[in-house]
């Protein structure tokens, strides 16, 4: 259910998660004129207006998603903006980042321009990423002051990563006269090849072409180069491999600046998993193996890996429901994302809860240079209030997305959501 | 005694029982295949549906035969001229054919899996003649049945397997065949034909044909593509020849008797030696009448399974 507040809203009996500390503070909170008017205690009878009991609930600032498809212009069978965002809400976002890849590309102004005038009536705010390169091809550079001025806030041409390195290394020259944030999917395309999932004991056993880490290490190295050469930002995208993960950590020591992300699938699912040939499970970067995994686990647990992105990549059944080798790569992840990350991370003791939720709130939008919205009288009621205990199961029934292409159906997870707040209107599941 | 699966996707999980009851009900199957009559009823009534994705001679001739010879009623899909030329999904194409109460599907496709998939999408028992680089169980199902004929056991027995490891699906079931029957395996070919992680299958793993030869027992020689030597994974088809080409001179020089196993189609002159295919060493031919009588087999067994199942 989505309202406009339009009298003043008291949501009562919550708590606050301090993000430096990982303390609660109960506390009642209240909104007026989408504002955080009052924090503090508020006695319910002699309130006047809307009251919410969210005991048990803890009320944290918005959520972001730095790394999603919306399909929209293009692909509106598979996700439009408006669906998109619905899935980001019950994922218990108020803020996602599009990629370029649809149709047309967002490589030109008007492009950024629809994106920002189709999700104007959402509450969750779409940030359009646009292309490095003119449609995507890995030539010519985009007009990115222009781009910029639209409203994009980082460049990336995702799935078809830039693969020379001058076309790359003048991007990051052009875009660091703007501070802009340049995101790479790293792939080396001639070392993927065909393939369809990881290179190694796996593929070998399922008779697959395989894709092997070092595709996606070597060109992490080369980003890492032309970022320490030209000054430029670079943001690794969907970070999978153990030896990406060193390569970074590397890096950072080395203070040059990279900043990376991960996605829930990569740390929820590995390659062992394929042995159905389970196209719900084929994505690039490929799953990785459970050494990998643990990899990405200390590289998260020492602040190697910045960033929980979902990639969330709607595609259609005729797409997906064929023979492995012909299904394309990616799966939704909006709504998934949150509980994955309790379960597989702070469940464990990876992370905190504080420390999880900073890499879904303030890194992301740190790296992208937004303002990270804040729990306090008079600024902008921004937030999300969630269970980080409470489990729920993923199914059809809940599912947002005008795709279903994903393997969590029937998964339990940890962290239900109440609502979210933002731009004077709150959602509440 | 009937097979665990009513499907034969694959020699992976298939129990050394299992693999004993098909050769053993092959070889009473090459016997009837001697006789003035080789056909029985044993599947009269039963439907069967080739349905070839890819190019394939012999391998869709001997199922066709097999079926034959069982007197099920056939029909053959090739992909060219029928409807997925005219885009239909794989999934469609498969249900169609299943409306049309179909018992059994061979198939073969380009796309590992795809037996798997089909699996998913109908009720007809599914047998795999070769899935893309993954696995082709008939195809070791008569090789070991031609090694068993030969050698009375495959239990030790040492069997290098030569040529382009990483593409080939019979590679790939023969690894699997062979260890569950308790013979030696060795894989030979240069590295960039040999994928990744091999020795986990339990194999011996070299590159030098001339090692290969004086180990084993038998040599099973692989096909190599032309498609092989543009994707620039060997320089070309005479270095190939003078590194992995099986000839006469290198086989004399083990001294033994060997035996040359070919699953076809031969590129003469460049993995096996211009007339080494009709010469002492060779039992290619018997591998050809061997695979109708393991199809036989198969689909003879396959078929009781789903009865006992009904």
């Amino acid at each position: 259910m989505e309202t406009y507040i339009t009298t003043p809203v008291l949501l009562s009996g919550g708590a606050l998660l301090d993000l430096q500390t990982n303390e609660r503070h109960p506390v009642d909170l209240v909104v007026r004129n989408g504002r955080i008017d009052r924090i503090g205690r508020q006695e319910r009878a002699s309130f006047n207006g809307e009251v919410h009991d969210i005991s048990g609930h803890l009320i944290v600032p918005g959520l972001i998603d730095m790394h999603v498809h919306l399909r929209e212009p293009g692909r509106e069978d598979e996700e439009t903006i408006e669906s998109g965002c619905a899935a980001a809400m019950a994922g218990g976002f108020t803020a996602v980042c599009c990629m370029p890849n649809t149709n047309p590309p967002c490589d030109r102004q008007e492009v950024v321009r629809f994106i920002k005038k189709r999700s104007e009536d959402q509450l969750v705010e779409v940030f359009p990423i646009a292309a490095i390169t003119k449609q995507r091809e890995g030539k010519e550079i985009t007009e990115m002051a222009d781009l910029l001025r639209a409203g994009a806030v980082a460049f990336s041409d995702d799935g078809s990563p830039v693969q020379n390195a001058a076309v790359m290394r003048h991007a990051l020259e052009y875009a660091s006269m703007y501070g802009a944030l340049v995101i790479d999917h790293c792939e080396d395309e001639p070392l993927s090849a065909s393939g369809h999932m990881n290179e190694g004991r796996m593929s070998t056993r399922l008779g697959l072409a395989g894709i092997p880490d070092i595709s996606e290490e070597i060109m992490i190295a080369r980003d890492i180069s032309l970022a320490e050469y030209t000054g430029g930002r670079i943001h690794i995208a969907h970070l999978s491999t153990r030896k990406g993960v060193e390569r970074i950590r590397r890096a950072k020591e080395a203070g040059i600046q990279v900043t990376c992300e991960v996605t829930p699938h990569h740390l929820a699912l590995n390659e062992e998993m394929l042995s159905q040939y389970d196209t719900n499970l084929k994505m690039g970067p490929p799953l990785r193996t459970p050494s990998d995994q643990e990899a990405l686990l200390a590289g998260l647990k020492d602040g190697t890996i910045d960033v929980f992105a979902s990639d969330h990549a709607p595609h259609s059944a005729e797409e997906k429901e064929v023979e492995f080798s012909a299904a394309p790569n990616g799966i939704l992840g909006l709504q998934t994302m949150l509980g994955i990350v309790l379960s597989k991370v702070v469940q464990p003791g990876v992370l905190s809860l504080a420390d999880a939720l900073t890499k879904m709130i303030i890194t992301p939008r740190t790296i992208l240079r937004l303002e990270v919205p804040q729990i306090r009288e008079g600024e902008p009621a921004n937030f999300t209030i969630l269970n980080p205990e409470k489990t729920w199961t993923m199914n059809l029934g809940v599912n947002r997305s005008r795709s279903r292409n994903m393997p969590y159906f029937g998964w339990t997870l940890p962290g239900v959501l109440w609502g979210v707040c933002n731009k004077g209107r709150l959602w509440i599941a | 005694m009937a097979l665990k699966s009513k499907h034969l996707l694959g020699l992976e999980g298939v129990t050394r029982e299992e693999i004993t009851e098909i050769l053993d009900t092959a070889a009473t199957f090459k016997e009837i295949l001697q006789r003035p009559i080789p056909k029985v009823p044993t599947l009269r009534g039963k439907t069967v549906v080739n349905l070839f994705y890819e190019d394939s001679t012999r391998t869709r001739i001997s199922f066709e035969l097999a079926e034959k010879r069982l007197s099920a009623d056939t029909v053959n899909f090739s992909a060219s001229g029928s409807s997925v030329k005219k885009g239909e999904s794989l999934r469609d194409t498969v249900r169609n054919i299943a409306a049309m109460k179909i018992d059994m599907v061979i198939v073969r496709h380009r796309s590992a899996g795809v037996p798997l998939f089909l699996t998913k999408c109908i009720d007809a028992s599914v047998i795999n003649a070769g899935d893309g680089m993954h696995e082709h169980p008939t195809q070791a199902l008569l090789d070991m049945m031609t090694l068993r004929e030969k050698y009375g056991t495959l239990d030790g027995l040492k069997v290098a397997i030569i040529g382009d490891i990483s593409h080939s699906r019979v590679a790939g079931s023969n690894m699997r065949g062979l260890k569950t029957m308790g013979a030696e395996v060795l894989v030979c070919g240069p590295q960039t034909l040999m994928p990744r992680d091999i020795e986990t299958f339990g194999v011996g793993v070299c590159h030098s044909v001339d090692e290969a030869i004086g180990w084993a027992d038998a040599l099973n020689v692989l096909r190599i593509q032309l498609e092989r030597q543009d994707a620039g994974l060997f320089p070309s088809l005479r270095e190939y020849h003078n590194e992995y080409g099986i000839t006469r001179r290198r086989l004399e020089k083990a001294g033994r008797d060997l035996t040359v196993m070919h699953p076809g189609p031969i590129n003469r002159g460049v993995e096996l030696e211009n007339d080494l295919a009709d010469s002492e060493f060779s039992v290619i031919l018997d591998q050809v009448t061997n695979g109708v009588a393991v199809r036989m087999a198969v689909l003879y067994l396959l078929s009781g399974a789903e009865e006992a199942v009904s």
